[in-house]
């Protein structure tokens, strides 16, 4: 692979307290190709999202960007001026969140929304700028465009919305998509319709795609690795069809476990889906050791006491002194 | 749960004023009424009269000390009053619903179209001057408020099932709403009281001022402004006194309820007002 | 446009009716009528024959539903019953008022807006920073203060001792007599909008539509232009519609202390004569005019929020 569109290295982000700083995300690296989907699950509450929001450059109080280096195309980002994030997003990296509810302005029409990026970026007048937020709104295949232009968000359904922040992510032709939990807020049925617009759209438009989700089976459908994140680090990475048949961190394996298969159910009869028992830990209160260990069912003293180092192996890394 | 300093601040200047009333008697030079000489009229501040003297040469700082006595029992009946009123009517109509709570609003919004201090000069005007009618006149206008957050309490406690789960162990009515529903709204409702008593404050001082409250020669703070008003060039300091007094004690308890709000209902931090 | 008009005014008049009824049973059931007012106050001793033969004359000596019929009947056609003090028509003595009334209304409102909005945006844009705290603290503070004391103070700086603006009295009704009374008048809502804004804003700056606004690459100069601006305004507008509305009636102690010739005083002059068709007239009309400006506001909501007008 030739140089990374987006290298994320050893990234910390930090957590003002009462009177304490916590790390909220510890060790964070990953490696995003050009055109490539790769993909970062947890439960919520592992970072995941907040990650998302430094590559953005969009961290707010109490959050802060700690060590590490954000490197978008050969650039270091993370101590760029506030000026330069802004030419980046949206026109190198645009964004997709989770609420479509909400994430859209309730008191202006969503053509206007999109037309926002050929102004802001392209320097297009707002004519200009609105014919090309019609032909955004018919590739996301909204229907009868030159009409939902003038719409206003709460005249769209959830779905429709998703496709108009899709349109507004995508209309300056970034290099990088990040997708936080695009389809959670939405029904089953349109989750599929907007997973494969999204897919389709990147493809044809040679944009990569950084999807965080805390639905496995979701992120390794579309993406060609995947990255598990658990109480602030990644815990294991590895490319998406060998995460299902060889997971390596327990914590993944119990994710894996928690699946629905199709076909499982007849050769191991009726069997109750595995869940992992506990909870998420706070981030005042991470265990010591491996921050697994009072979830994990085959803890030792060593997850006790000292945290796992990464280890490389084969075309993925762990973080676990039991892997296998 | 952390005590801002609005609470701080709040909370002594209201401890003073209430200091003040309580112990008039003592901290006051002279007395309030009786203690008139004409040769002492009009005497700008100094050392042995604080805040100067009034015509009839009264100490100034005596009769504020006594006059805090009438704006904080004003204050703090006719909104205990409002209180009950509010509480009793958004319970009640948040309750049992139906034409009551159809009522009840209606009522409010009335409430709300007739600006209180004008009701309040209604009533006075019908009732005549006086310290009684000042505590029914304030007592009765605004309880609108508390009355809305009384009732929209229920209502979303009632969906929450709090209130079900209650009437399917038996209890009654009565019961439900004191012990069920009134502890969840105490904090909001201290809240509101605490800011409702800084605007009767006002609107006493407003009401003497204009002759309906408290009539002279008894010291409220109101009725203090209303006698110097006629004298502000003259003696400046009759008017400035007095009204620092309502300005310092209806800030502490504005302040205080902002500092209230904050401990005991952190939700409404980003939405307050 | 219509339709939220209709709606609204379903609303309005049943709490004008009702509005009505409980200011004519106020001054009519409950003691201390305007007569026997007449002889407490000991300005004048009235033979009883004299007495019988006014009361006849006002219809007092009727039945209570009757004369609330006709009392409600003669409203319908703008007759506000006449003034038991000088025998002109209700409507006339208050018609003459209007004008200096909205005026100082007007000129409190504008003033409330122009400075607590601008206030409460500067304090939100840059929490914490020195202007927030210098706005919160100001804003705290006027809400303290009692309108009538700031007035008086107001007065006795600008006009008695720095000599800069009348200091009561209308005048020829401009702006300098303008002035004071409006800034008195326009401190407590001042301070309330500064809050209001200032919350309004920092709810919104934390809102979901926000951070994409922000994710666009917008500056925050733009974000706030383009998405902060329109959707606080939609929260400021309450706080604007109902301490407008209620300013006519916060007004009362105002105009009596700037001896300003407005509906407010006018209430209170006709309390103290115990004029009560006056009184109950002047009540009319505070409360006509809050029901009016919030009609108008909730048409404002319509202009405003598309949400509104589909929903």
């Amino acid at each position: 692979m030739n140089a990374p569109l987006l290298k994320v290295d050893d990234l910390h982000i930090t957590l003002q307290g009462d009177g304490a700083t916590f790390n909220a995300v510890e060790n964070v690296s990953f490696e995003i190709g050009r055109g490539e989907a790769f993909g970062l699950v947890g439960e919520s509450g592992c970072g995941k999202s907040i990650t998302a929001l430094a590559v953005m450059g969009l961290l707010r109080r109490p959050l802060g960007l700690g060590e590490g280096r954000i490197v978008l195309d050969g650039e270091e980002i993370q101590n760029a001026s506030a000026a330069r994030l802004r030419e980046l997003r949206g026109s190198r990296i645009g964004m997709i969140f989770q609420e479509p509810m909400t994430a859209l302005n309730p008191l202006s029409p969503v053509g206007r929304q999109i037309a926002e990026m050929f102004v802001l970026h392209q320097n297009a007048s707002w004519n200009e700028a609105m014919d090309r937020a019609e032909e955004a709104l018919r590739q996301v295949r909204v229907p009868s465009p030159e009409r939902r232009i003038k719409d206003f968000p709460h005249q769209l359904s959830g779905g429709m919305r998703q496709r108009v922040m899709i349109a507004i992510a995508l209309a300056c032709r970034p290099d990088l998509l990040i997708a936080d939990e695009p389809t959670t807020a939405l029904d089953v049925t349109v989750q599929a319709e907007i997973i494969d617009l999204m897919a389709e759209l990147c493809a044809a438009k040679g944009t990569a795609i950084l999807m965080i989700s805390h639905d496995l089976g979701l992120v390794a459908n579309m993406c060609r690795r995947v990255a598990v994140m658990y109480a602030g680090r990644i815990v294991e990475s590895q490319g998406a069809e060998a995460i299902f048949a060889t997971p390596r961190h327990p914590y993944t394996k119990g994710l894996v476990d928690s699946l629905p298969r199709l076909g499982e159910r007849s050769r191991r009869g009726r069997q109750r889906l595995r869940e992992i028992s506990g909870v998420v830990p706070s981030i005042a209160a991470y265990p010591s050791g491996c921050r697994f260990n009072p979830r994990c069912s085959s803890a030792t003293d060593i997850c006790r006491a000292t945290p796992p180092d990464v280890t490389a192996l084969g075309s993925g890394l762990v973080r676990c002194h039991h892997h296998e | 749960m952390r005590w801002g300093s609005n609470t701080w601040v709040g909370g002594s200047l209201v401890a003073i004023a209430i200091g003040v009333a309580v112990f008039a008697p003592w901290i006051a030079l002279t007395d309030p009424v009786m203690d008139a000489n004409l040769m002492n009229a009009e005497l700008p501040p100094s050392w042995e009269f604080p805040f100067g003297t009034d015509a009839q040469g009264r100490d100034i700082y005596s009769r504020i000390c006594y006059g805090a006595r009438i704006s904080l029992t004003v204050g703090v009946v006719s909104q205990i009053c409002n209180s009950l009123i509010g509480v009793t009517l958004g319970l009640t109509a948040g309750y049992w619903g139906g034409w009551w709570d159809d009522f009840v609003s209606g009522l409010t919004n009335l409430m709300l179209a007739i600006p209180s201090l004008v009701f309040a000069l209604a009533i006075m005007a019908i009732l005549g001057p006086g310290l009684v009618s000042l505590v029914i006149a304030l007592g009765l206008t605004s309880w609108s408020y508390s009355c809305r957050i009384a009732r929209a309490q229920v209502l979303s406690l009632k969906s929450q099932g709090y209130v079900q789960a209650a009437r399917i162990l038996g209890y009654g009515d009565l019961r439900i709403m004191f012990t069920q529903v009134l502890p969840n709204i105490l904090g909001p409702l201290i809240v509101i009281a605490t800011l409702g008593m800084g605007g009767a404050i006002l609107a006493e001082a407003a009401l003497s001022f204009l002759g309906l409250g408290i009539r002279p020669p008894f010291p409220s703070w109101g009725s203090m402004l209303s006698e110097a008003r006629d004298q502000i060039r003259a003696a400046p300091w009759l008017s400035v006194f007095p009204g620092l007094a309502i300005f310092f004690t209806v800030l502490g308890l504005n302040l205080l309820g902002d500092g209230l709000r904050d401990i005991l209902d952190p939700q409404s931090q980003t939405r307050r007002a | 446009m219509l339709l939220v008009l209709f709606r609204r005014l379903g609303n309005v008049i049943p709490t004008l009716l009702a509005v009505i009824a409980l200011v004519f049973l106020l001054f009519s059931v409950l003691p201390g009528s305007f007569i026997s007012g007449m002889n407490e106050d000991g300005r004048s001793v009235i033979d009883p024959a004299v007495m019988e033969r006014m009361r006849k004359e006002m219809g007092l000596d009727e039945p209570l539903y009757e004369r609330f019929v006709k009392y409600v009947g003669k409203l319908a056609t703008g007759d506000l019953g006449t003034s038991f003090r000088t025998r002109e028509p209700v409507t006339k003595l208050i018609s003459v008022r209007i004008w200096p009334s909205l005026k100082l209304v007007f000129a409190a409102m504008a003033f409330a807006i122009l400075v607590g909005v601008t206030l409460g945006f500067l304090a939100a844009l840059k929490p914490g920073s020195f202007i927030d705290t210098v706005s919160m603290v100001g804003a705290i503070s006027g809400l303290s203060l009692s309108q009538f004391w700031f007035g008086l103070m107001l007065m006795y700086l600008f006009a008695l001792t720095l000599n800069w603006l009348p200091s009561f009295g209308y005048g020829d009704g401009g702006l300098r007599n303008l002035i004071l009374p409006a800034v008195a008048l326009g401190v407590g809502p001042m301070a309330l909008l500064a809050r209001t804004t200032r919350a309004a804003v920092l709810d919104v700056l934390n809102a979901d539509f926000v951070r994409t606004a922000r994710s666009k690459g917008m500056s925050e100069r733009l974000v706030v232009k383009w998405h902060v601006l329109r959707n606080a305004l939609v929260l400021v507008i309450t706080i604007v519609g109902l301490q407008f509305g209620s300013l006519m009636g916060q007004a009362v102690v105002v105009e009596k202390l700037f001896a300003w010739p407005g509906v407010g005083s006018l209430m209170v002059d006709s309390v103290f004569q115990r004029d009560m068709p006056a009184v109950q007239g002047c009540i009319l009309m505070i409360v006509l005019f809050f029901l009016f400006i919030n009609t108008l506001v909730d048409l404002a909501y319509v202009v405003i929020d598309p949400r509104i007008r589909y929903g």
